[in-house]
């Protein structure tokens, strides 16, 4: 008896399979490596992750992270929504300049973004300066070394993070259903927090799943703006690794960020498709 | 219908905004003239000297070469790779194939610290720690996604019985393949390429993990320069880096003009 015929394996799959090789060899397979690690090192057990419970500085450091990540978040994607809102209601040159604007401020390096900040933020930066010219202050504000700074390099870099998913979902929305809505007599705002609003729900949790996703790991700029005291979860695991050399510590703060990371990108994707978000950057 | 004044309000708003979000970094280049030895404003008279001292030093010519290089390097692996993967995935279409995409996307969204922390891990034991091959290899791996989501793009307007129609003329598959597809997603190629360039070209995290002494890129050197934060050569190589970024996207906003145009052509409707 002859066996019926398998379906071939689709030749496509060749073409995937160099990508596929390096992701797992590289990526994939080292990550499961850091995994590992966190419940071997320095000796095998859950200890690195009982230390949670033990150590305050290792709660102090997460709940640093995540409350300015929460607060970036907020403010991020409400500035988002604002920008996307004024690039759809505007006519096609105006929001094609609006777009490059987001896009070269979407590439320019976080580093010439941090030195900047340096430079205008520091006690003798442009900000104090100017604000003691003008008489506003007395005395130079504090925007270094303190979560203040840290938020506002944060909120400049996510913006345009904010925007992409918004904007796709304001795109996708049939400009009848606001008419409808006015016509039926409701007001202005009535139509934009009972109609628009709603209809763009998909876009603004993509838009803040995608921005808290990004800070939850964020190093380069808490790490300068906060001077060493704003202490976040990326920056404590570059000490572990390079200076202190605790591995198991730095692996398990790795482990909680990565699991919290993939849950809520297995959240995201039930509201938006992961290659929309980054697809809007091609409007 | 004249805008009502919230929307009138809002884009004035979005505006302020926008001029937030780029203002900023510029602040690098008036910095980068100043006549004085420390980081400061130029007051009235501007000078070169940093630049001069950029240009003659071995250390900041050797890190843009180094940074060329490797970003030249992964550019190439990464388009290559990105864009067979995404042609594979194209023909495949199927349920598994999608579940493969969204793992070859994931050096995206995963923290660089926690990539840094894997690559390290990886490279010691094989000698790859401050090495070229090191380097390129993960850049390569971070970039490589970003090629497969533009190739990708262009191939959802690619009309596949055009793929059909030259199979049945008798073209190879390798025939098919450059004579076909990949002039028709040109557009999406070269957008992947420039973002794999630009984010090598930028990358500092992974790079801080994975370089010491021999192999030192241009963000690590600046890296350090933030870090002292007193000489203002790192001012004028803040503005060569940021010029090199808007060169790579000037690149790619002229190769969209030209995607654009050439499809109007093609739907010769008006």
């Amino acid at each position: 008896m002859i066996a019926p015929a398998r379906p071939a394996l689709n030749p496509g799959w060749i073409l995937v399979l160099p990508f596929l090789l390096l992701v797992g060899a590289l990526f994939i397979g080292p990550i499961f490596n850091v995994l590992w690690i966190s419940v071997t090192d320095p000796e095998p057990g859950l200890g690195n992750y009982t230390a949670l419970f033990t150590s305050g500085s290792l709660v102090k450091i997460l709940w640093t992270t995540l409350r300015v990540c929460v607060i970036c978040t907020v403010i991020s994607v409400i500035l988002g929504y604002c920008i996307a809102y004024a690039m759809v209601h505007a006519a096609e040159a105006k929001r094609n300049k609006m777009l490059s604007l987001l896009l070269v401020s979407f590439w320019i390096s976080v580093l010439v973004r941090t030195f900047s900040w340096l430079m205008l933020l520091g006690r003798n930066g442009v900000v104090n300066n100017g604000l003691e010219a003008l008489g506003i202050i007395s005395a130079p504000i504090g925007f270094m070394r303190n979560e203040l700074g840290v938020l506002i390099g944060m909120v400049h870099y996510m913006v345009p993070y904010a925007v992409l998913p918004i904007l796709a979902s304001m795109q996708s929305i049939d400009g009848r259903v606001v008419q409808a809505s006015r016509s039926l007599g409701a007001t202005g705002a009535q139509t934009f927090w009972r109609v628009y609003l709603p209809l763009t729900r998909a876009g603004v949790v993509a838009a803040a799943l995608l921005v808290f996703i990004i800070n939850l790991g964020f190093y380069v700029i808490p790490a300068v703006l906060g001077g060493g005291k704003v202490l976040m979860v990326a920056e404590y695991i570059s000490v572990q690794v390079l200076v202190t050399l605790q591995w198991g510590t730095a692996a398990m703060l790795a482990a909680l960020i990565l699991f919290g990371v993939l849950a809520l990108l297995f959240l995201m994707s039930r509201f938006m498709k992961l290659g929309t978000v980054f697809g809007g950057a091609k409007a | 219908m004249k805008p009502s004044a919230p929307v009138r309000l809002n884009a004035a708003l979005a505006w302020v905004l926008l001029v937030f979000l780029v203002a900023p970094a510029l602040v690098a280049i008036p910095v980068s003239l100043t006549p004085e030895r420390f980081l400061s404003f130029p007051s009235g008279e501007l000078s070169l000297r940093h630049y001069e001292k950029l240009f003659g030093s071995p250390e900041w010519m050797s890190s843009f070469w180094q940074s060329a290089v490797i970003g030249t390097a992964s550019t190439a692996l990464a388009t290559a790779i990105g864009t067979l993967c995404a042609i594979g995935l194209w023909r495949v279409s199927s349920k598994a194939g999608e579940m493969v995409r969204a793992v070859l996307l994931l050096p995206l969204v995963i923290p660089p610290i926690i990539a840094a922390m894997a690559f390290y891990r990886l490279f010691v034991p094989l000698g790859l720690i401050d090495s070229y091959p090191g380097l390129i290899l993960a850049h390569t791996v971070l970039s490589a996604p970003l090629v497969l989501i533009t190739v990708s793009a262009s191939l959802a307007g690619f009309d596949a019985r055009l793929e059909q129609a030259s199979r049945n003329l008798g073209a190879s598959n390798w025939t098919t393949m450059r004579r076909v597809i990949l002039p028709g997603i040109r557009p999406g190629v070269l957008a992947g390429a420039v973002f794999a360039f630009i984010s090598s070209w930028d990358e500092i995290v992974v790079t801080l993990f994975l370089s010491k002494f021999t192999v030192y890129t241009l963000p690590r050197r600046m890296w350090n320069g933030i870090r002292e934060n007193t000489d203002p050569t790192v001012a004028a190589a803040a503005v060569v880096l940021m010029a090199v970024t808007l060169a790579a996207f000037a690149i790619w906003v002229l190769a969209q003009r030209q995607g654009r145009s050439t499809h109007q052509e093609t739907a010769s409707e008006r």
